[in-house]
């Protein structure tokens, strides 16, 4: 493991929405204090079921939405105070995709890159590359709308990296895959890690967790309830799978995408 | 200069999403010549009424319909910038450096040049069945600017709806709700002479009436010290309306 300060400090996170729909109901607490840290070049998984606060907090590391409380700082630099240095040195591969559907590849990459001010030559060439890498060449100039999901997920990720993050925000990445487009993720995921890139993805698959991740915090309604390696927790718990832990940590049975 | 080379690339982005449309453009372009054609021909006899004050219906009606297809192009930008929040593409571009400001700015921009291009076929379908601008070629660019300025009013106001709101049904319900009272209450089909003395007062202080007498004063070449007071005041109402867009553009933000 690389040494130095953390690529990621998250430090008692709290968010609360009083949003109009919500009035009636009162506040909702989405966070109740997430503190975690992820170093340089490792890969951490976030992982709990829908509603735990994955998407909120990744959400406020990415400068989207703002903290109620506590402070998180990326790439060494505070994501309340100086969100512009965050968003020049991180990627955001959001769970709904954000690809333009009527643009091609090759065009939705090209944007996203003119928008991290990108030098056109060694843009085009950083395309080039991209869409190689991610087995997009062939459909570089066809409408992003008539992608496969799995194409569709490769070009997402593509779009992340184009301006060579430090950090890359993965929320759910595989979600929706079918098997095979899931493995190629898999497969992704890994080749950047080897590459030295710091990755922070969300994962309601446990299976997934102890594949790709180092470490990882299990997420349960807006708190971290265990973190750590994969091994290191199955030994805490004294479970053999990351199944048991997870259901010794969370204390309920894992509920199934949708539920 | 971050905030002028984005807003030129989100731009772009909407310009070719609209090229890309083939069936959009035809009927923007076919649109405007319908209205010219249909609205003459309907109520050309309204022209030789006593006390109307125009030569001919169509020379009266080709500045009118230019702001008022100006209005209808502008009004319902706001569902472009919908469907970009519900599908992720706003958050993505949240996630860059990109200016913020160039997020609603490339889509008044976007707006104001399709404004333009229809007041452009407006005014040739209307040349060929006779009405001349007599204000040459300033007057015709007072004619646009007045067009422009009120279709990025509208275009900004529709966004800043999209942001709050966040629901097609309502967008489309409030400019519709808009959109036709302001349009009648103005002198854009019918002349000021004629109109009861209510609707008279209510247009005054109406920004599409601005933008049609305006227009008018510029296709007839009259009137310059009004027509830039006008066009002042479309400037202010359109900044007027960027801010609103613009705050609730950080009330979105704030809302996630």
């Amino acid at each position: 493991m690389i040494p130095g300060p953390p690529a990621i400090e998250a430090t008692d996170l709290r968010k609360t929405y009083v949003g109009r729909a919500r009035k009636a109901a009162g506040a909702v607490e989405a966070l109740a204090g997430v503190s975690f840290s992820v170093r340089p070049g490792e890969v951490f998984a976030l992982l709990g079921p829908n509603g735990a606060g994955k998407s909120t907090t990744i959400r406020i590391l990415t400068t989207l939405s703002a903290p109620t409380s506590g402070r998180a700082r990326v790439a060494g630099f505070d994501v309340v105070d100086q969100p512009r240095e965050v968003r020049r040195r991180i990627g955001y591969v959001a769970q709904a995709s954000g690809v333009d559907p009527t643009a091609t590849g090759r065009e939705n990459l090209l944007l996203q890159g003119r928008l991290f001010r990108l030098p056109t030559p060694a843009l085009r060439r950083r395309v080039e590359e991209l869409l190689a890498l991610f087995a997009l060449t062939d459909a570089a100039d066809r409408a992003a709308q008539t992608y496969s999901g799995g194409m569709k997920r490769r070009l997402d990720v593509a779009m992340g990296l184009v301006h060579q993050p430090e950090v890359l925000f993965l929320d759910e990445p595989t979600t929706g895959l079918d098997p095979e487009s899931r493995a190629v993720m898999w497969r992704e995921v890994r080749r950047l890690a080897e590459g030295g890139l710091t990755l922070l993805l969300t994962t309601h698959y446990l299976e997934e967790a102890d594949q790709l991740a180092q470490r990882l915090a299990i997420v349960d309604r807006g708190k971290v309830v265990a973190e750590g390696t994969p091994d290191e927790l199955k030994a805490r718990f004294g479970r053999t799978s990351l199944d048991e832990v997870y259901l010794t940590a969370t204390g309920h049975a894992y509920r199934a995408e949708g539920a | 200069m971050d905030f002028l080379r984005d807003t030129w690339y989100l731009f772009l982005r909407l310009l070719r999403a609209t090229a890309r449309m083939p069936v959009f453009v035809l009927i923007s372009v076919v649109q405007p010549i319908l209205w010219v054609v249909l609205f003459g021909q309907l109520f050309g006899a309204v022209a030789r009424l006593p006390g109307f004050g125009a030569g001919s219906y169509v020379q009266y009606l080709a500045p009118g319909i230019s702001i008022m297809t100006a209005l209808f192009g502008a009004a319902y930008s706001g569902l472009g910038l919908l469907g970009d929040i519900e599908r992720g593409v706003l958050d993505r571009l949240l996630a860059t450096p990109a200016s913020r400001g160039a997020l609603i700015a490339s889509r008044i921009l976007h707006s104001s040049l399709q404004v333009c291009i229809q007041a452009g076929i407006i005014l040739a379908v209307a040349a060929l069945l006779g009405a001349r601008p007599h204000g040459g070629l300033p007057g015709l660019a007072g004619l646009l600017l007045a067009a422009a300025l009120l279709g990025a009013a509208f275009a900004a106001f529709s966004n800043a709806l999209a942001l709050l709101a966040r629901r097609q049904e309502l967008i489309i319900a409030v400019m519709n709700f808009i959109v036709l009272p302001t349009t009648f209450l103005s002198t854009m089909m019918m002349s000021v002479h004629l109109m009861p003395g209510w609707i008279r007062g209510a247009a005054r202080f109406n920004p599409v009436n601005w933008a049609v007498v305006a227009a008018r004063d510029g296709f007839e070449g009259r009137a310059p010290g009004e027509l830039a007071v006008r066009l002042g005041l479309l400037a202010l109402f359109a900044l007027a309306c960027a801010l609103l867009a613009t705050s609730a553009f950080g009330r979105y933000r704030r809302s996630m």
